[in-house]
């Protein structure tokens, strides 16, 4: 490995920001997402008393490589009525925001001598917000491309729930950031390894959040642009083939994202209170091992998401509106200014 | 590495905001709004040469995220075809170009007086200042905008919420009365 250290500093962070984008989206988060479809099926056969796909490889476990097979031998059908070019431009908008906002994310301290993050940013709540509120784009885009009612009213439906969404989440962390001081994630992790996880200092913070992370994501109980009983298949209605998977896959990429950002900032990111794991990792071994104390605590995130899907009815939708607009907005900026109050009481000189 | 970064993504902003208000292929407002959502992220990236990472963030979430899908909510909604036919007028394209010329005078002229040898100390010190500071930091932009803004930020607020409270009145209508119909 002598190459590597006659490189200049800045070929060296380019190298090792390439080798990290890599093996965070092929390695980790791809597979992930594979999985969590195998996942998703076995647990809802599991909830409803079914079997469940379990006939490729041992448990089922090939599943995706034959869902992926299957997805690319179909036929790639464009009905002839749809705009050419936003046809095929909404999947890939669809999965790529899920995939950046994954940059920001510390998922451990080192792993040899690199940071165990993509890039450090400094507004890295911020960022993330920003790429989130464009996967909207996706939905939006998929609904005016397909040219017919049901997608059409489906991606309008969705873009007003995002919408109204985003703000009930991004209110729901201005406390966290008032208690750490700070917009960067590293340093939000940091708070909570020498103290006690924020879950447990902002307990309102971290429901709001995790409900408003079930509407971003479109997942059931707040499911309103796919909704299968009204609107057939809502936006992907007129999607088959290669283009119906970046959709299915771009739904879990951001369950993955939603869910690592519930990590770091509530759960402590790769933290444990013991055995000096909410310590900087010396050695090669403590890093894998705080990065896998992540990835669990993702996959718990994972879980709930699944377990939540095959349990509750789905919402109507001017409930789903009034949650939103009626009691999670209130919620949260009542939950600022208690916090601010408890700052400035506490504040020393 | 940054000289050439700056140049595409000011060539990007450039075309893409001609693409959006003058588009050869396409009369839809739809590829419009679109274009519009490209100069805008092409303009963070202007702001993140720059290291205000912040307003990069800010333009993106705000306008990408939320201004642009509003109206692309509306245009969806609009009748597109009808708008597709319509041909350039000559008022507004007269309007535009003078409100050009006079965009391009008033920015001419600023940037003149702004590189003259007497400000040149003056912005050396702001400089210094930004890089203390830490410029990539929002503390130093929340202090500034919290005391020495103060006034200014609030009645921005202030604005923002009449015009709030104005589209509510103007778009809730009066319920019609029991009985009459």
């Amino acid at each position: 490995m002598e190459w590597i250290n006659n490189l200049s500093a800045e070929q060296q962070f380019a190298l090792f920001s390439l080798l990290k984008i890599l093996v965070t989206v092929f390695a980790v988060v791809l597979p992930m997402v594979a999985y969590s479809v195998v996942a998703e099926r076995r647990i809802s056969a599991w909830i409803q008393d079914r079997v469940g796909p379990n006939r490729v490889g041992p448990w089922g476990l090939l599943q995706p490589a034959a869902d992926g097979l299957k997805f690319i031998l179909k036929e790639d059908f464009t009905p002839n009525y749809v705009r050419k070019v936003y046809f095929w431009l909404a999947p890939a908008i669809s999965m790529v925001p899920a995939l950046m906002t994954l940059a920001v994310i510390p998922f451990g301290t080192k792993i040899g001598n690199q940071n165990a993050v993509i890039s450090d940013l400094n507004v890295g709540i911020l960022y993330t917000f920003g790429i989130v509120s464009l996967s909207v784009y996706g939905i939006v885009l998929a609904g005016y491309a397909s040219n017919s009612k049901y997608p059409f009213l489906g991606s309008i439906r969705s873009s007003a729930q995002m919408i109204s969404y985003e703000i009930a989440m991004g209110m729901s962390v201005v406390p966290v950031f008032m208690l750490v001081g700070e917009l960067n994630l590293t340093k939000v992790v940091e708070y909570q390894a020498s103290g006690a996880w924020i879950i447990f200092k902002q307990p309102v913070a971290f429901v709001i959040f995790l409900i408003a992370a079930f509407a971003e994501t479109n997942r059931l109980p707040f499911d309103m642009p796919e909704s299968e009983s009204e609107l057939v298949g809502g936006y992907h209605t007129e999607y088959s083939s290669m283009k119906f998977a970046l959709f299915f896959l771009g739904e879990y990429a951001a369950m993955i994202a939603v869910s690592a950002m519930m990590v770091v900032l509530f759960l402590g990111g790769w933290t444990l209170p013991f055995a000096g794991l909410n310590e900087t990792a010396e050695s090669l071994v403590m890093g894998l091992l705080q990065v896998g104390i992540f990835i669990g605590k993702l996959l718990l995130f994972m879980g709930l998401f699944i377990w939540v899907r095959w349990m509750l009815p789905r919402f109507r939708y001017d409930q789903l509106m009034d949650i939103g607009w009626k009691r999670f907005v209130p919620l949260a900026l009542a939950n600022i200014i208690m916090t601010a109050i408890y700052l400035y009481l506490t504040y020393k000189k | 590495m940054q000289d050439a970064l700056f140049y595409i993504f000011s060539a990007l902003t450039l075309l893409c905001g001609i693409l959006v208000v003058f588009n050869p292929f396409s009369r839809n407002p739809v590829t419009s709004a679109m274009f519009l959502v490209l100069t805008i992220i092409s303009m963070s990236g202007l702001f993140v040469l720059l290291n205000a990472f912040f307003l990069a963030a800010v333009q993106i979430l705000v306008y990408a995220g939320s201004v642009i899908v509003l109206f692309l909510f509306v245009i969806m909604l609009l009748d597109v075809k009808e708008e597709e036919k319509r041909q350039f007028q000559k008022f507004g394209t007269f309007m535009g170009l003078i409100s050009v010329i006079g965009l391009a005078a008033i920015i001419i002229s600023t940037t003149n007086q702004t590189f003259t040898i007497a400000n040149q100390s003056e912005a050396a010190t702001i400089k210094q200042t930004f890089n203390q500071s830490g410029s990539a930091e929002t503390k130093p932009l929340g202090k500034l905008l919290f005391t020495e803004y103060v006034l200014p930020f609030e009645i921005i607020s202030l604005l923002l919420l009449v015009a709030m409270l104005g589209c509510i009145l103007l778009s809730k209508r009066e319920e019609p009365k029991e009985g009459v119909k």
